[in-house]
């Protein structure tokens, strides 16, 4: 059969984004031809400015190379710059004659850089600043001439102006208003930047404007003339005063345009043979000129290119980074207030920190950070979000990573770490490991660090500064990822939230059920999505849903916890913490009897067993006699207690036996992650109840409840949410409380998480204001829980006893084993 | 070496899951995907010697259970970005019996 042809023109980062993403989709669906005026193949425009400053050469920042194209079968004519259009006959006309029949075309002509319109501004020795080109000619200039300016204090001009002062040459910069960066950075943060730069030996003429070029005798410019009438001389000129999206090729073909070529949200233009994507398009009045939008815009003409017609770009919200080696900057949103919203500023000019977050209706519209930008994807979020912060506005200001936080040193500024430094605790990775991975791996995203160098990719609790290292490496082209749209995984573009409504709605009753159901991409989906899957199913269908342990991780499966030797740990339970005699003489023999290792009491006042061999699992609870305590699991693992007033002399309440009955009343409950409880029997809180999941702490006239606490990665406070008189009530509230997590939360978001998400406030709503909705989730979770069997009993009795036998082969004359779970394996000669 | 040795039947290994075979030259996983077919690794990651036995299995790809590495069932190489390889044998299956090389 014929394939359709597809035909793009222009070969920037926007639409071979659009081709890579529709081979993935549709490998086979296109016989696909580029154009692209320049020579090369797709290189990463955002890292010109490295080259530029000789941080980097040109074939490091090559995105698609030409065996890219071949290998995907892509005819190439790179060189040749399309002149025409011609809609009727559906074909395409490059400036040497060569012509290309399309049945779609995919526009992607990018921008042009505007050049201001006075006498000489087409010299020898004036660029603009825009392709690899201009890159090369400037870093020619720099070897040749000492003076140059630039026009234009914006990003691009800094950009430029600090490249080629690392060049060696002497730079002004030229500028029409009087403070830099006016579309991104309010006042303040402009005069802070202008400092720093000027401290790095730029010159700064603001405000100026330019009246002319000046020709020198050798034919090329040798000053700049302001219409004030001085003159500074000038050797190099560089305009980077703004772009306009490159619509002339669209325009002469009869489509229509505005200030852009004009896209509906599926990214077609007026001719629906025609798609456009990247900075040529206006989409809903907007030309957006930063990558993350472009990304998403040919993700979405992707889709629709491959028919599958599902995507839709509804638009961006973005923010700015400068990338100037050492210098932070972050801008998004209303920055400058205004009328009706109100601002909160903290301005640390000695120590070059500026931060101001523009609020309005107590939801942040705009933020400007300079110095200290580790929060910025934090803020940027809320923002995106539309979230209301009045609750948390008190601390708003110190970001949401300035308390508690491990593994890397208490660090918040990337800016300021050495190369050497180490990031990332868990996998030990340092600053110039990931600068190193982004520059040459051509990385944009925080998911693509994460794969490439692991970083913030285990406990995650160093992600605001790998963030922030993306930021300044490649400045405005990276957008925090929108965690609210957050797809599942990879499989699907589904939410969580949207995976559960359908499970819920159309009684999808399993895994297959809901992967054919929400359309999955993948066969069986993957090692992200299917424990997801599992646990969602067995929230909504408690007593229905079968449980597919093939879709748990092995920790889950086999009832224990895996150790980095293949061995596995064993935790009994221990209600409450609280033991006798006999049962530590019996954990004592089953340690002696299977030779293991360790034996060490855990933080959760419970005896870990650990380097049981795996086959040695069921034997080993068979002996121990007791439940399985869950220290394994996405599930209850412990409550923990004081002794309280059963013999403390401060004790006011009995939080030992408190503890107990919420112990057993949890035991064996599933949750979206491990949920950890503990209860005090006074303020003195000698249990730690206020870093946990639940958190109680008895007074003399009852009980405080504490939710969302924190412990671990990331130590942070419990909240408080009741006060109670009865013992009665601490189980149902404290019940209703972990009903609402395990039905709404996302899995894998521990309650501080899933707290922080929805507001302390809305918790509140459910479980201290709504009697009945309490008393509902309260039998709920009674109802999910009732008749569930201890794991451990069931796998004594023989359950799944294949997952625990290793088939034993060894060479014949050496057959060995106890012959419990032998089997003799036959060889056959072939 | 052309020896195949009977090692146990199809039904013998989940689907989406895999069985352990222990022999003199070490551990090897066999795995069954949802399409039935079976592929054997060495029982070592090519990462940090995880088990990939006790992984997750998807597609034709098994996720290691210590770091969450994939793995290439049918080539024994790790998933892109990561790199290396884990040692492949040769398995089969006729009338629902699984052979395999060690």
């Amino acid at each position: 059969m014929k394939r359709a042809r597809l035909v793009m023109v222009g070969n920037g980062m926007a639409g071979v984004r659009t081709l890579e993403e529709l081979l993935k989709l549709a490998p086979d669906l296109y016989d696909i031809t580029v154009f692209g005026a320049e020579p090369h193949g797709n290189y990463n425009r955002i890292l010109l400015s490295p080259v530029l400053a000789g941080e980097m050469t040109l074939p490091e920042i090559m995105l698609n190379d030409f065996d890219w194209y071949r290998d995907n079968g892509i005819t190439l004519h790179a060189g040749k710059k399309v002149v025409e259009i011609d809609r009727a006959r559906r074909r395409v006309v490059a400036s040497d004659g060569t012509e290309a029949e399309y049945d779609r075309l995919l526009l992607a002509t990018g921008s042009n850089p505007f050049i201001l319109p006075i006498p000489g501004n087409d010299l020898p020795g004036v660029l603009a600043y825009r392709d690899i080109a201009d890159t090369q000619a400037m870093v020619d200039a720099a070897a040749h001439y000492r003076r140059a300016v630039v026009i234009g204090g914006g990003l691009l001009g800094l950009e430029a102006a600090n490249g080629l002062k690392l060049r060696g040459m002497d730079v002004t910069v030229v500028h029409a208003v009087d403070w830099l960066m006016e579309r991104q950075l309010d006042r303040n943060a402009a005069d802070m930047l202008k400092a720093s730069l000027e401290a790095k030996g730029l010159k700064f003429l603001m405000p100026r404007l330019t009246a002319e070029l000046v020709r020198g005798e050798s034919g090329r410019v040798c000053a700049v003339k302001f219409k004030d009438g001085d003159e500074i001389p000038a050797d190099l000129v560089v305009m980077a005063v703004g772009i306009r999206p490159n619509t002339a090729l669209a325009e002469a073909a009869g489509l229509y345009c505005n200030r852009g070529v004009v896209v509906n949200d599926t990214m077609q233009t007026y001719d629906p043979r025609i798609y456009a994507v990247g900075e040529c398009v206006a989409h809903r009045g907007v030309a957006y000129g930063l990558v993350a939008p472009l990304f998403e815009q040919a993700k979405v003409a992707a889709n629709h290119l491959a028919n599958f017609g599902i995507g839709r770009y509804t638009g961006s919200v973005v923010s700015t980074k400068l990338k100037v080696t050492g210098i932070d900057v972050f801008s998004a949103g209303d920055f400058m207030g205004g009328a009706g919203t109100e601002e909160i500023v903290l301005h640390d000019r000695t120590g070059g920190v500026y931060k101001k977050l523009v609020l309005k209706d107590e939801k942040i519209v705009g933020a400007v950070l300079y110095g200290d930008t580790v929060d910025s994807s934090w803020y940027f979020q809320l923002m995106r979000d539309g979230k209301e912060v009045g609750e948390i506005r008190d601390h708003l200001m110190f970001g949401e990573s300035h308390l508690g936080n491990a593994g890397h040193q208490g660090q918040n500024k990337a800016a300021a770490m050495p190369d050497e430094a180490e990031v990332c605790g868990c996998n030990g990775v340092c600053k110039g490991t990931i600068v190193k991975a982004i520059k040459e791996k051509g990385l944009f995203t925080l998911d693509e660090v994460r794969r490439h160098t692991k970083a913030s990719g285990s406990c995650g609790s160093c992600t605001g500064l790998v963030e922030q290292i993306i930021a300044s490496t490649i400045g405005g082209a990276y957008q925090p990822q929108d965690v609210k749209k957050k797809p599942l995984c990879g499989c699907t573009d589904h939410t969580h939230e949207e995976v559960r409504k359908a499970i819920r709605e159309n009684r999808l009753l399993s895994i297959p059920e809901v992967m054919r159901f929400l359309e999955w991409r993948t066969p069986d989906g993957c090692a992200s999505c299917r424990p997801a899957l599992n646990y969602y199913l067995i929230c909504a269908w408690p007593k229905e849903y079968q449980d597919d342990p093939q879709s748990r991780f092995i920790n889950e499966r086999a009832h224990a916890n895996i150790q980095k030797d293949g061995t596995y740990s064993v935790v009994p339970r221990i209600y409450g913490g609280v033991t006798t005699p006999a049962q530590l003489k019996r954990i004592a023999e089953v340690a002696e009897k299977y030779h293991i290792p360790t034996v060490k009491i855990t933080g959760g006042q419970r005896i870990d067993l650990l380097g049981v061999k795996k086959e040695d699992l069921p034997k080993v609870w068979a002996d121990l006699d007791m439940p399985s305590g869950f220290a394994y699991g996405k599930s209850i693992r412990t409550v923990k207690t004081c002794v309280g007033s059963e013999w403390c002399r401060f004790g006011v309440q009995d939080s030992t036996n408190m503890g107990i009955e919420l112990e057993r009343a949890l035991d064996r409950m599933w949750a979206p992650h491990k949920v950890k409880l503990a209860v005090s029997g006074c303020p003195r809180n000698c249990a730690e109840a206020t870093i946990k999941d639940v958190g109680v702490v008895g007074v003399d006239s009852g009980w405080e409840i504490y939710v969302a606490g924190n412990g671990g990665i990331k130590a942070e406070v419990a909240q408080f949410l009741v006060k109670v008189k009865t013992r009665e009530e601490v189980m149902e509230y404290t019940c209703a409380f972990l009903q609402l997590y395990r039905e709404e939360a996302r899995y894998l978001d521990r309650t501080v998480h899933w707290v922080e998400r929805v507001g302390l406030d809305y918790v509140k709503k459910r479980i201290v204001d709504d009697d009945a909705g309490r008393r509902a989730l309260y039998e709920r979770l009674l109802y999910a829980l009732q008749d569930e069997r201890d794991p451990w009993a069931e796998r004594v009795r023989g359950l799944a006893a294949a997952e625990f036998q290793p088939i034993k082969f060894y060479d014949k004359d050496s057959l060995s084993g106890d012959g419990n779970n032998e089997r003799m394996a036959e060889s056959v000669h072939a | 070496m052309s020896e195949w040795l009977k090692v146990c039947t199809l039904e013998e290994i989940p689907r989406l899951g895999a069985r352990v075979v222990q022999t003199g030259k070490g551990d090897i996983a066999v795995f069954r995907n949802a399409g039935d077919e079976v592929f054997a690794l060495k029982d070592k990651c090519p990462h940090k010697g995880g088990p990939l036995s006790q992984g997750i299995v998807y597609d034709r790809r098994v996720a290691c259970p210590l770091h969450g590495w994939s793995v290439h069932l049918d080539s024994g190489e790790a998933v892109a970005p990561d790199k290396g390889c884990t040692h492949r044998h040769q398995v089969k299956v006729e009338d629902s019996v699984v052979y395999l090389q060690v």
